[in-house]
């Protein structure tokens, strides 16, 4: 693959300094075949080094038992895929357990990261004194690493130590809410958690999005007497699609990948239940060594991810037509 | 989950390394004599040979890792031809990274290593053998604590040279129980005394002994107490999982129960156990030997610690123990294993600094001297050695030990019963095993 590219980026040294029109004419058809290949060159290079070359071993890896530290990798064929679908295996029980983890997570905090940003960079997009400040103020917590507000939340969270119930029972509601480590608290608190510390991101893509409306539609739609409600069904939404298939995309792609909330927060709990899936193939691939293994869980799951993605871009696509 | 020593410093093992690595070779090793004699291999009694730099790697983040760095200055002065320097790591990450590395090329000479990671390490050909080392230091199981000593054991080979051994220990808050008209100065040591302190705590609202769902601590009490009922995790030749045996049954039940029955809150958090007692709202805890030094930090808190209680038939205590290991090297260079094995034997007789860091020294003539002795809290820990239960030397047993806490957690937090709870673990521990076993050819 690279190998090509080297070919072609060999082939297009500089021309020399012309000195007819006519070689002028030829030498930049010589260049003209080559210089897309170059411009290409540094992220194709990149691309197959980083993209292909991982994925081609992934694939190899996926085939075979693979414990880079033993001498020998036999290979097993499709064992490693039979094994995930076949109920009497060691892995079987837990890998589907992670997969409707993070089926779960991904339901619920989808619909959420998409909406409350979208009410918050509507209402952040007014103006009105101290609009600046607030627009920071709900970023903030997005800067902060998953391992500050994993462990900020797990405390607290803490069913007898936490704040949270403390306060919850100061106002007189029960303050035994056991929030991270028994259903169905354990998920509301990833949820929330999650909720309260990736929706400034998407606040802020909504509100670019937001000032790339025109004005004058809203204007026009005010002359025509639409009403709020109206000029958002009809102006803000349509305006904001391309956004939104963003928003959302990148939302659903960023859920089905959670990993450090439930690592931290609920470590898991109760049993295995908050495990999701990319923490349980590091489990395997890393800690356990069944790299193999690991490497065929990782291509299932992102079959399984591209599926929902296409299904999304189709769905956009109808309301389009 | 890899057993590391800290609850604390397990948070954020997020795989980000903190790669504190200190170099400690010191400027003033230049006056060492270069005579480049013959290597001498005489298994760590002295080194004669052309100077060596050794890399050493840990997993000592903690306090400890200070008063095992000052060590390794003092053996460097005292070692003009060898020179040792320090990579400390997250245990977590420690584990991860190790394999790698030694087989890259770029891996430590020297690594510490829990116990319960030899026999991994061993099958996979990460670490050599050291009975060498033990033969010609003539060292023996008399010089160590047998438990300890036979954990350095896979396949009838030696791979670890034994540091210390860290057991769990019982915390007693003497302020809480003070208040609840118990004699801070006799803790309990029966399964009757302790339950009546448990019922006079709770007269005095107190829940007595806050139960942790969790590895650390929870799963490590209950890992001590199936031990105590005379229960197993595995059977002898580590093929099958036993731990939900009858007496293992009873033993989760006897500590489930303690939750029904008010003894401890439900639902207690990662820390919360320790924490709690911290505060005065929890009299007892089952922790690591490792917190005297982070209790000796709060002077506010009045505590003392002693070999855990015996609830069950026989005493018993979860323990692991950190080992040298030599990590073996693509180019064989026998003046650095010379080396190492210079530097552990020196590591090893030196342990008593190393008591200092929270740790009982493997070495019997270390334990049993006046200066150990006058660590009391440390030293009060010491008779765990005799009856200490180590984990099973068997590659690839960390995954299945992850299973046993797992399902010690569900048990606590009122997913499943005791029984059905440990039932499931074995028969998902069981599968673990026989993938093992084709795995490892053992």
């Amino acid at each position: 693959m690279a190998d090509v590219i080297e070919v072609g980026a060999a082939r297009g040294d500089a021309p020399p300094p012309a000195a007819t029109a006519a070689r002028r004419g030829a030498s930049a058809r010589r260049t003209g075949r080559a210089t897309p290949y170059l411009f290409l060159a540094p992220y194709l290079v990149l691309f197959g080094v980083f993209g292909l070359l991982p994925i081609i071993l992934g694939l190899w890896l996926s085939v075979h038992q693979w414990d880079f530290q033993l001498p020998n990798r036999p290979f097993v064929g499709l064992d490693n895929y039979k094994e995930l679908f076949s109920s009497d295996s060691a892995v079987y029980g837990d890998w589907w357990e992670s997969i409707r983890a993070t089926a779960i997570f991904t339901v619920l905090s989808v619909p959420l990261l998409v909406v409350v940003p979208l009410g918050l960079a509507l209402l952040l997009n007014r103006s009105f004194p101290g609009r600046t400040f607030f627009r920071a103020i709900y970023f903030a917590p997005y800067v902060l690493g998953v391992a500050v507000i994993g462990l900020l939340w797990r405390f607290l969270l803490d069913a007898n130590l936490g704040l949270v119930n403390r306060l919850l029972g100061a106002v007189g509601l029960p303050s035994d809410t056991p929030w991270v480590t028994n259903m169905p608290w354990a998920w509301i608190s990833l949820v929330g958690v999650t909720v309260w510390w990736t929706s400034g991101f998407n606040a802020v893509i909504y509100l670019a999005g937001l000032q790339d409306i025109s004005p004058e539609l809203y204007e026009a739609a005010r002359m025509d007497g639409a009403s709020a409600w109206q000029r958002f069904r009809n102006v803000t939404l349509p305006g904001l699609r391309p956004v939104l298939l963003f928003v959302i995309t990148t939302t659903v792609l960023a859920s089905a990948n959670m990993f450090g909330q439930s690592f931290l927060i609920t470590q898991g709990t109760p049993g295995t239940e908050t495990r999701t899936v990319v923490w349980f193939i590091v489990e395997e691939g890393l800690r356990n060594n069944n790299a193999g293994r690991a490497a065929a869980m990782s291509i299932v799951f992102a079959l399984l991810l591209a599926v929902v993605s296409i299904a999304n871009f189709r769905l956009f696509r109808y309301r389009e037509d | 989950m890899i057993q590391n020593d800290m609850s604390r410093r397990r948070l954020l093992g997020l795989g980000l390394g903190i790669g504190a690595a200190a170099s400690l070779t010191l400027a003033g090793c230049g006056g060492g004599d270069s005579t480049s004699g013959p290597a001498a291999g005489n298994g760590g009694k002295e080194y004669t040979g052309p100077k060596v730099d050794l890399k050493l790697w840990n997993g000592f983040t903690g306090g400890d890792g200070d008063i095992f760095k000052a060590l390794v200055n003092q053996f460097n002065t005292e070692h003009k031809n060898i020179a040792v320097s320090v990579a400390t790591y997250q245990w977590e990450d420690y584990y991860n990274k190790l394999p790698g590395a030694a087989s890259s090329g770029n891996g430590p000479d020297i690594a510490v290593m829990h116990m319960d990671q030899l026999a991994t390490f061993a099958a996979r050909g990460v670490i050599t053998e050291l009975d060498d080392v033990a033969k010609n230091l003539e060292l023996s199981e008399g010089d160590f604590a047998p438990t300890v000593w036979k954990g350095g054991i896979y396949n009838n080979k030696r791979y670890g040279i034994p540091l210390d051994m860290h057991p769990l220990g019982f915390y007693y808050n003497k302020t809480v129980m003070q208040k609840a008209g118990l004699d801070p100065n006799k803790p309990p040591t029966t399964k009757d005394e302790y339950t009546s302190a448990l019922v006079e705590l709770k007269k005095a609202g107190v829940q007595g002994f806050w139960v942790s769902p969790f590895q650390f601590t929870g799963g490590m009490t209950f890992y001590s107490l199936l031990n105590q009922w005379g229960a197993t995790l595995f059977d002898a030749e580590v093929a099958k999982a036993t731990f939900n045996s009858d007496p293992a049954v009873e033993a989760c039940t006897w500590l489930v129960d303690m939750i029904k029955q008010g003894y401890s809150p439900a639902n207690v958090g990662q820390d919360a156990d320790y924490l709690s007692f911290k505060s005065g709202k929890n009299a007892f805890t089952w922790n690591g030997i490792w917190q005297i030094n982070d209790l000796k930090k709060s002077p506010e808190v009045k505590w003392g610690v002693a070999p855990l209680p015996q609830i069950g038939s026989k005493p018993s205590a979860w323990a692991n123990s950190h080992n040298f290991t030599i990590v073996k090297q693509r180019a064989n260079d026998a003046n650095k294993v010379s080396g190492a094995k210079v530097f552990i034997n020196w590591l090893s007789q030196h342990s008593l600094d190393w008591a200092k860091g929270g740790q009982i020294p493997a070495r019997k003539e270390v334990r049993e001297g006046a200066e150990f002795k006058a660590l009391p809290e440390i030293s009060s820990l010491a008779p765990e050695l005799e009856y200490a239960a180590f984990p099973p030397a068997a590659p690839g047993l960390g995954e299945v030990m992850t299973t046993f806490y797992n399902s010690f957690n569900e048990a606590a937090l009122g997913k499943k019963s005791p029984k059905q709870a440990l039932d499931d673990g074995v028969s998902k521990a069981n599968k673990q095993l026989e993938d093992n076993r084709k795995k490892y050819g053992s």
